[in-house]
């Protein structure tokens, strides 16, 4: 077991006081509230998808510290993208916090997400960091909820 | 008049437990979560391997030497039981896996017999989730509804309320002693009492408080008292359930099965007499052995002399944590367990507990158990330290300067 201490990077703990695109998109195409019935974090995701790009994206919610930074680091990295691009930056987010990668395999889309990479070695804290990418699945896949249960 | 009490000598009782010289994430560590489980002494530990190295078998079958040996053990652990917590007949002393199950077993049989449509369980605003959900199953079972015995912002029930409450369709309380969450003692003696003038049984949930204080169930008059051995420095995977025999002879069986039968035909079957009739299949029988050598060591440190330790350490966390600019405690009952819960103003819970594991202490982060009392407090979880009577001062220091390294951390 790592030490828990190593998550708490300097970017995570910036990002958690002063989350980027924090809000609600009142003209949204596509929204999506995520929750994590144990910790009791909750997220609201609303986005403006046109042309196939993510356009513009916010979040409000409370949660852990994790949560938060991941939330926000995310919506930095998918706006502006192809819809296709942030699914596949989805797919290889959980991959990589849940420890699911190939070894060796490579996340090049992910650049500095993966600073959120040691979460797979606290499992308590995976759900944490995973919610904000559930919850963005959703809401582009049409469905109006997330849960990490 | 009042007796001087010896204080524990506490860097001796600390070498009974051999998980306290481990080391976390480089740090020695600090064992603040006995409200999650208990650690065991040694005398447990060994106890129990001595049953499982040259003691094995099954209890209460048959002649042979070696069975008649293991019965007797447990039998004995069972009477250890009755005394510890001032039964009159170990008749009334039921084994079951623990207090969630003793729980569900009085919910299942004398609930399913006193509670019928229209009625009414009253419980109080901060049970743990073993002592709702079985109710609210039986409730949905039956037609029956809940209600909640309300608290303070202090975290003390309001029994002003009881008069209300307590209606001709009150079948039960059920009501916990000590709250995991708030640590506050409640006054259930007068609990009972007031529900006894109205004819009203009440079960106890004593997990966290036998671990703490004196408990007499004769002298408290519940009609039942339910608790589990591994918060009690004994192993998982035994628990109690205590009940008036009276109540226990007219309850129905609940599981069935080997060991609880008198005869059985393809006719008919017959049960034993309480306990035996609600033990089914073969018990955990190094564990409840093992929960024998747990009130043992505990009667051997004194119980007076480990509420009081543990009331010192309460004491001094409080006002060391109470300090921290931020920090906000809930729970501040006049009469509280060792049970200290606080949250920290821009720091979620969990954040808390995974920056304090990195610094060896160990706590317990989240909703307890207890989601109510999280709704009613509303906040999503809680950090909680919980002290024992191997715990020191020093650690209370150790736990203080951690928080404050995590405030810093956020800040």
């Amino acid at each position: 077991m790592s030490d828990p201490r190593e998550l708490y990077q300097q970017v995570i703990l910036e990002h958690n006081k002063k989350p980027r695109n924090f809000g609600k998109l009142e003209s949204c195409t596509h929204h999506a509230e995520g929750h994590n019935p144990l910790c009791g974090d909750q997220l609201d995701l609303t986005l403006v998808v046109e042309d196939g790009l993510v356009q513009d994206i916010r979040f409000t919610g409370s949660g852990c510290a994790i949560d938060v930074a991941s939330a926000s680091l995310m919506t930095g990295a998918v706006k502006g993208k192809p819809v296709a691009e942030a699914e596949a930056m989805a797919e290889q987010f959980r991959g990589m916090v849940r420890g699911e990668l190939e070894p060796g395999s490579q996340t090049p889309l992910l650049g500095k997400l993966t600073l959120f990479s040691g979460v797979k070695d606290l499992p308590s804290r995976v759900k944490c960091a995973v919610l904000p990418w559930a919850t963005l699945h959703a809401a582009l896949k049409g469905e109006a909820e997330a849960s990490t249960e | 008049m009042s007796t001087v009490l010896n204080p524990l000598d506490v860097a001796a009782v600390r070498k009974d437990f051999p998980l306290l010289s481990r080391i976390l994430h480089g740090r020695p560590v600090t064992y603040l979560d006995s409200a999650v489980s208990g650690q065991m002494p040694l005398a447990v530990i060994e106890r129990m391997a001595k049953y499982e190295r040259e003691e094995h078998t099954n209890v209460h079958r048959g002649v042979s030497t070696l069975s008649q040996e293991a019965t007797d053990f447990y039998e004995a652990a069972r009477e250890k039981v009755r005394r510890f917590i001032g039964a009159g007949s170990i008749k009334e002393i039921v084994w079951t896996r623990g207090t969630t199950e003793a729980i569900n077993l009085v919910a299942q049989t004398f609930g399913r017999k006193v509670v019928q449509a229209g009625d009414e369980i009253l419980l109080s605003a901060m049970e743990h989730h073993a002592n709702i959900v079985p109710w609210q199953m039986l409730a949905e079972e039956k037609g029956a509804t809940l209600k909640v015995i309300p608290m303070t912002d202090a975290g003390e029930l309001i029994l002003d309320s009881l008069d209300d409450l307590l209606t001709p369709r009150t079948k039960l309380v059920g009501v916990v002693h000590v709250s995991n969450v708030l640590g506050t003692v409640n006054p259930v003696k007068e609990i009972i009492a007031r529900a006894h003038a109205k004819g009203v049984p009440v079960l106890v949930d004593g997990a966290q408080a036998v671990p703490h204080l004196q408990v007499d169930v004769a002298d408290l008059d519940a009609d039942f008292y339910v608790f589990s051995g591994h918060k009690l420095s004994g192993p998982t995977g035994i628990g109690v359930l205590y009940g008036k025999l009276a109540h226990l002879e007219a309850m129905p069986p609940w599981h069935g099965g080997g060991n609880m039968i008198r005869s059985v035909s393809w006719e008919k079957t017959t049960y034993m007499a309480a306990p035996g009739k609600f033990e089914a299949g073969t018990p955990p029988i190094a564990a409840a052995i093992g929960l024998g050598a747990a009130i043992d060591y505990l009667s051997g440190l004194g119980l007076d002399r480990i509420a009081a330790h543990e009331h010192e350490l309460l004491v001094y966390a409080t006002e060391q944590l109470s300090a921290i600019p931020g920090l906000r405690i809930l729970g501040t009952a006049k009469q509280k367990a060792s049970v200290i819960s606080f949250v920290v103003e821009g720091i979620h819970p969990h954040d808390m507990g995974s920056l304090l594991d990195g610094e060896g202490v160990v706590v317990r982060a989240g909703h307890h158990c207890a989601q109510p009392v999280m709704t009613r407090f509303n906040v999503p979880a809680t950090t909680r330290a919980s002290f024992a009577y191997f715990n020191t001062r020093e650690e209370v220091d150790v736990l203080v300067t951690a928080v404050r390294k995590a405030i810093e951390l956020f800040s």
